[in-house]
């Protein structure tokens, strides 16, 4: 920037272009009056304002877009709203015929299906992250954390065809009895075993945030500094010991981060679901029973719902799952920037 | 570290073989759950592959679904009608994710507005898919009074930007700032700059990263069973409902129907075949560096 000649030399080949930054202006020495009109006027800078103009408008649209969901839900539902307020959330009655509605079947099945699929993923997820960060040798790396990545590309009707045909099967005829045989004194096996119901769901719901949960952790797990490893090691810890005490001890926040965006993209998740959780308002103890949750009666009955009331209540239902998933993925996002800062961490 | 207490022989060498056996457990329980991850990917590929390869045939492609009860039939219809949906997605969300990138990247960084407009995005990327589709619904369905091939694409439109906005950012954020310098030294506005400099040295990862969110988009059932709703028919009209491979796939799946099953599986291994193509391209592409597009 302090030598002049560099910098005045494009200014003389490229007399036209020479608006582009303050400090070059000062180096030249008389502008004369044509010119400085010419660079006070001059295109580039109305181009570069119009450009940046339109790369905020871009920008802003995202925050629009999340606005303009909102107040399409809030106006949408009002009806619902005013007519069952609060206790929408806690009534069981879902009575289209009659114009009752209440929302607690479709929480509980939600939440049950989403929290018993983290259950069985967790645990794996960082198993198979810990796996491959610390265990697994170099060439086997990139092809299993290709193929978990597989995993998540898969679109969620593909799971919920598979699941329809090959896993309802599985557990009505097998893992179903043994559960029943082995752990039906839990009172949570009991009652007729359809293969489809809540269990099946959040299996299928399992593997379907495997691969949020793994590589997200994944990205945290890499983030500790390699000195924590080294002096874990040097102290004579095992393996286990190092990844306990090192890795697991400081990854913790962003773990859990990992773990809350798989349960949102749990609380989320529709066509799977819909597939093969039985679609039945009912809330069972049983893990075999039937049940339904937000997503689904969405999509199983807002496309068929008569009655401005009927597709208010619904719109209320969508509305909840909207907040009630911007909060978890805000917390998430949060915890998982306190340990990666912001860098690499990204959704699959 | 205070004072160590003394421990007999026996006793170290207890602890050592209790401390080694848990690694050795801990060890084996991490490749076994390995494996057991990719059980259910590798029945669900096959699975598929074996169902679908055998329910693909030449009609598949050319003809329109038989009523039921009869045999045959295809699912042309629906294959293009992905086709212009997802082509009116791309066209709306592409320029709007890239866009909403370069202000990220150029020049929102360590501003206020920045902040909030990428954790917004992020956010908006876990907003369930169904929520989007009843937002399409009530903005244009409803007041249409029908559905919509473009209400699907607006739908889908809105899931690709945050995933697009994301990865532009981070694609422009490994373009090392001295070829920008060197831009700018030459007189070159900031636009041009952008432009032709950065945005071209990244492009390779850029275009990467919008075949990701096509890959994502492509698959989505939930936001379009209200707003594309499905045709038995051809259409090519944007006012008109429209069939797509996910909504058939769907619709198909819970029918009571064998021959619907097959064209289910046929069109599921369209699907993920042209998903995996993708997001393999995305792979080798990545693989490659972000600096080689600049020629």
């Amino acid at each position: 920037m302090n030598e002049p000649g560099s910098i005045q030399l494009p200014q003389t080949i490229l007399p036209e272009r020479s608006e582009a930054t303050g400090p070059v202006v000062e180096v030249i020495k008389p502008p004369s009056i044509i010119r400085s009109f010419l660079q006070s006027k001059s295109s580039g800078k109305f181009a570069d304002g119009a450009f940046q103009g339109m790369m905020v408008v871009c920008a802003m649209s995202i925050f629009f877009i999340v606005l303009l969901i909102l107040s399409v839900l809030v106006l949408n539902s009002k009806l619902s709203m005013h007519t069952f307020g609060w206790k929408f959330f806690t009534s069981s009655a879902w009575d289209p015929n009659v114009g009752d509605f209440g929302a607690l079947p479709f929480i509980w099945g939600t939440v049950v299906s989403s929290l018993l699929a983290v259950c069985l993923a967790v645990p794996l997820a960082l198993c198979v992250s810990i796996f491959l960060l610390e265990i697994c040798p170099q060439w086997l790396r990139g092809p299993i954390a290709f193929l978990t990545e597989m995993l998540a590309a898969i679109p969620s009707v593909i799971y919920g065809l598979w699941a329809i045909f090959v896993l309802v099967p599985i557990m009505r005829d097998n893992v179903g009895p043994l559960l029943q045989k082995y752990l039906g004194w839990t009172g949570f096996f009991g009652g007729p075993n359809f293969g489809v119901g809540m269990l099946t769901a959040a299996v299928i719901l399992a593997i379907m945030i495997f691969p949020v949960i793994s590589s997200i952790s994944r990205d945290v797990m890499k983030a500790v500094p390699i000195h924590q490893r080294e002096a874990a090691l040097a102290l004579g810890a095992t393996r286990w010991e190092m990844i306990r005490m090192s890795v697991l001890r400081n990854a913790r926040i962003g773990i859990v981060g990992s773990v809350i965006l798989g349960l949102g993209r749990a609380l989320g998740e529709t066509m799977a679901v819909t597939m093969v959780i039985g679609n039945h308002p009912d809330i069972s103890k049983s893990l075999f029973a039937p049940a339904t949750t937000l997503a689904s009666v969405i999509a199983n009955e807002f496309s068929e719902a008569t009655g401005d009331l009927y597709v208010s209540a619904l719109i209320e239902i969508g509305l909840a799952l909207f907040i009630v998933t911007i909060v978890v993925n805000a917390i998430a996002r949060l915890l998982v920037w306190a340990v990666t800062r912001g860098n690499s961490a990204r959704a699959v | 570290m205070g004072s160590l207490p003394i421990r007999s022989a026996n006793f170290e060498r207890l602890n050592k073989a209790r401390r080694t056996v848990t690694d050795h457990f801990v060890t084996g329980l991490a490749i076994l759950s390995t494996i057991v991850v990719l059980v259910p990917l590798v029945a669900i590929l096959g699975y598929l592959i074996y169902k679908g390869a055998s329910s693909l045939n030449f009609a598949f492609f050319t003809h329109i679904p038989a009523p039921v009860g009869e045999q045959g039939g295809g699912m042309s219809n629906a294959i293009v009608g992905s086709g212009v949906v997802l082509g009116l997605a791309s066209l709306l969300g592409i320029p709007v994710g890239i866009g909403a990138g370069v202000y990220l990247a150029e020049y929102g960084q360590g501003r206020l507005l920045g902040n909030i407009i990428r954790f917004t995005a992020d956010v908006l990327n876990g907003v369930p898919s169904i929520v989007m589709g009843m937002a399409a619904f009530a903005l244009i369905v409803a007041k249409q009074q029908h559905y919509s091939a473009f209400a699907g694409g607006v739908a889908l439109a809105i899931m690709m930007v945050p995933t697009i906005t994301r990865t532009t950012e981070e694609m422009l954020a490994t373009v090392p700032h001295a070829i920008r310098e060197a831009a700018l030294g030459l007189g070159i506005p900031k636009w041009r700059t952008v432009l032709s400099v950065s945005l071209r040295t990244a492009s390779p990862g850029i275009i990467t990263g919008c075949m990701l969110a096509f890959a994502r988009v492509a698959g989505e059932t939930a936001p379009l069973i209200f707003t594309a709703f499905g045709n038995e028919f051809w259409s090519f009209s944007l006012k008109e409902p429209i069939a797509a491979l996910p909504l058939e796939i769907y619709k198909y799946a819970i029918s009571p129907y064998d021959e619907w099953h097959r064209l289910a599986w046929g069109g599921a291994l369209v699907l993920i075949a042209m998903i995996m193509v993708s997001v393999t391209l995305v792979r080798i592409f990545a693989n490659r560096g972000v600096l080689k597009g600049g020629h």
